[in-house]
């Protein structure tokens, strides 16, 4: 029996009115496997992940988490979109960090860690709050613990949402330009936690990123997407040294003209 | 207008009332108003209790609830603000007993104030559930929560502080509504006032007391209010600071 791939999108199609993002997408991700997305903005590379995540829904196709639909269900033989229950027991196994950080205001950065743990997993405080604790220090935070997220920078901010999402234990890590709403002096604290997770989790990540050199040196595969479709995908050696596409070229020569 | 401003008119207002009772023509009149004060403050303190409890309940019942909750409320909030306090308070006193429900004066005073601004408030509770940021929820469901455990521990707890000016307002519009319950043989403030003024004429000082006790309880709503939305609020803004 050959693996399960973690991820598999089966001709997903995603649009907006008359607005085709995606445009039947087909993408396999294996178990373990670092998958980065670039693309010039618009081409639909960020909805990838938000579809995962079950942030949108889609219009075509079926979207399979380790040999099972996440976003429809099995019924009498045939596949018929998946209700909330069946949902969530998949989405279990995704974690997602935002741009944005999206991290709960009102609670410092322990409890933001601990909160779905307890409230979701149904675990005993005290375990969520040593599992917390072990993350916030991988992430290198301990000291901050107990601060809000409105008296942490960016990056670590974005530190504690990466720890925040590991705690549920996810099999997928999903990774929305993580680094894009940072200042640059604070880029690389956040790509060294990526990084280490990366080297000491069992972890499948797939990141949408516009670090290139970070891509190049981290993925085992690039995927280049323009106008909703893979345009081009290889290893970031092949990719980044000899895109065989013409969109690839011009979009990697712009973005290494920018710098 | 800061705590401070607001903490001062009160010790003026209350300062004012306690001048004029030296005085025996307005001496007269202050065990009457203050009996009336209390009933009035009773009302206001039950249904604003009463219309926080709808409001919250009326538009998550709105946004969340399954189609025939969905109606029911909506038909409640219309029918609240779309009519008159005053009808509402008469539709409940006089009306209902002709259908052989006959309801005590202080409790159809209460349920009809604190309904009829229950409906204002859902839409409060609305406006700040909505303001929260669409991310939150994101975050939310990415940890896999459920809807009501997002509701519950993510957003409401962020849209409260939101909610506390408007329903300040909510409240102070409550406090001065109870007036209308003279009118449905309830002795409040506003039912001893004109009692004294039809038996004495002393228009002067018994509205003049009148006047400063609606202001000194509405200040203490405001100052309350403003209390509670410092202390609601010291977790997001502690980080300003730093």
């Amino acid at each position: 029996m050959t693996e399960q791939p973690m991820v598999r999108f089966d001709n997903v199609s995603k649009r907006y009115g008359a607005l085709t993002v995606l445009n039947g997408l087909n993408l396999e991700i294996a178990r373990g496997e670092k998958v980065s997305v670039i693309g010039p903005s618009g081409s639909g590379k960020t909805t990838v992940l938000r579809m995962l995540m079950t942030l949108e829904t889609i219009n075509d196709g079926v979207i399979w988490v380790e040999g099972e639909p996440l976003t429809h269900m099995q019924q009498g033989g045939t596949l018929v979109p998946a209700n909330l229950a069946h949902i969530r027991r998949i989405r279990a196994k995704i974690g997602m960090v935002f741009q944005s950080f999206n991290l709960f205001p009102h609670m410092t950065a322990m409890a933001n860690c601990i909160e779905a743990p307890i409230t979701v997993l149904g675990m005993k405080r005290a375990d969520a709050e040593a599992r917390a604790a072990e993350l916030l220090d991988m992430v290198g935070l301990s000291q901050k613990k107990d601060h809000y997220p409105s008296q942490l920078s960016g990056g670590q901010q974005q530190r504690v949402a990466i720890a925040r999402a590991l705690a549920m234990r996810p099999k997928i890590m999903l990774f929305d330009e993580v680094t894009s709403a940072l200042d640059p002096e604070l880029v690389g604290e956040v790509l060294q936690v990526i990084r280490q997770i990366g080297r000491e989790h069992d972890l499948t990540m797939l990141m949408v990123t516009h670090q290139m050199g970070f891509a190049k040196e981290f993925s085992d595969r690039v995927c280049f997407f323009y106008q909703g479709k893979i345009c081009e995908q290889g290893p970031p050696g092949e990719l980044f040294g000899a895109p065989k596409n013409e969109r690839t070229r011009q979009f990697l020569h712009a973005v290494l003209e920018a710098g | 207008m800061g705590i401070r401003t607001l903490v001062a008119m009160l010790f003026v207002s209350l300062a004012v009332i306690a001048v004029l009772a030296t005085q025996a023509t307005y001496r007269l009149f202050l065990p009457g108003l203050l009996q009336g004060a209390v009933l009035t403050m009773e009302i206001a303190i039950l249904g604003s209790l009463l219309a926080v409890i709808m409001g919250v309940l009326a538009a998550l019942a709105r946004m969340y609830g399954p189609a025939p909750l969905r109606w029911l409320a909506t038909v409640y909030v219309e029918i609240f603000r779309g009519t008159s306090a005053l009808v509402q308070l008469f539709w409940l006193f006089f009306v209902l007993p002709q259908f052989g429900v006959t309801l005590d004066a202080f409790l159809v005073a209460v349920l009809a104030l604190g309904l009829n601004v229950g409906a204002y408030g859902s839409e409060c509770v609305r406006g700040a559930i909505q303001s929260v940021a669409r991310g939150q929820w994101e975050a939310g469901t990415a940890l896999n929560m459920s809807r009501a455990q997002m509701l519950r521990r993510i957003i409401l707890p962020q849209a409260f502080i939101a909610m506390i000016p408007p329903w300040g307002n909510l409240f102070i519009e409550l406090l001065k509504s109870t007036a209308l319950v003279s009118l449905i043989t309830l002795s409040d403030l506003a039912f001893k006032a004109q009692q004294m003024n039809q038996n004495t004429f002393k228009t002067i000082p018994i509205f003049t007391l009148v006047l400063l006790m609606y202001l000194a309880m509405s200040l203490t709503v405001s100052i309350g209010m403003r209390l509670l939305e410092k202390r609601a609020s010291l977790g997001l803004a502690r980080g300003k600071a730093a």
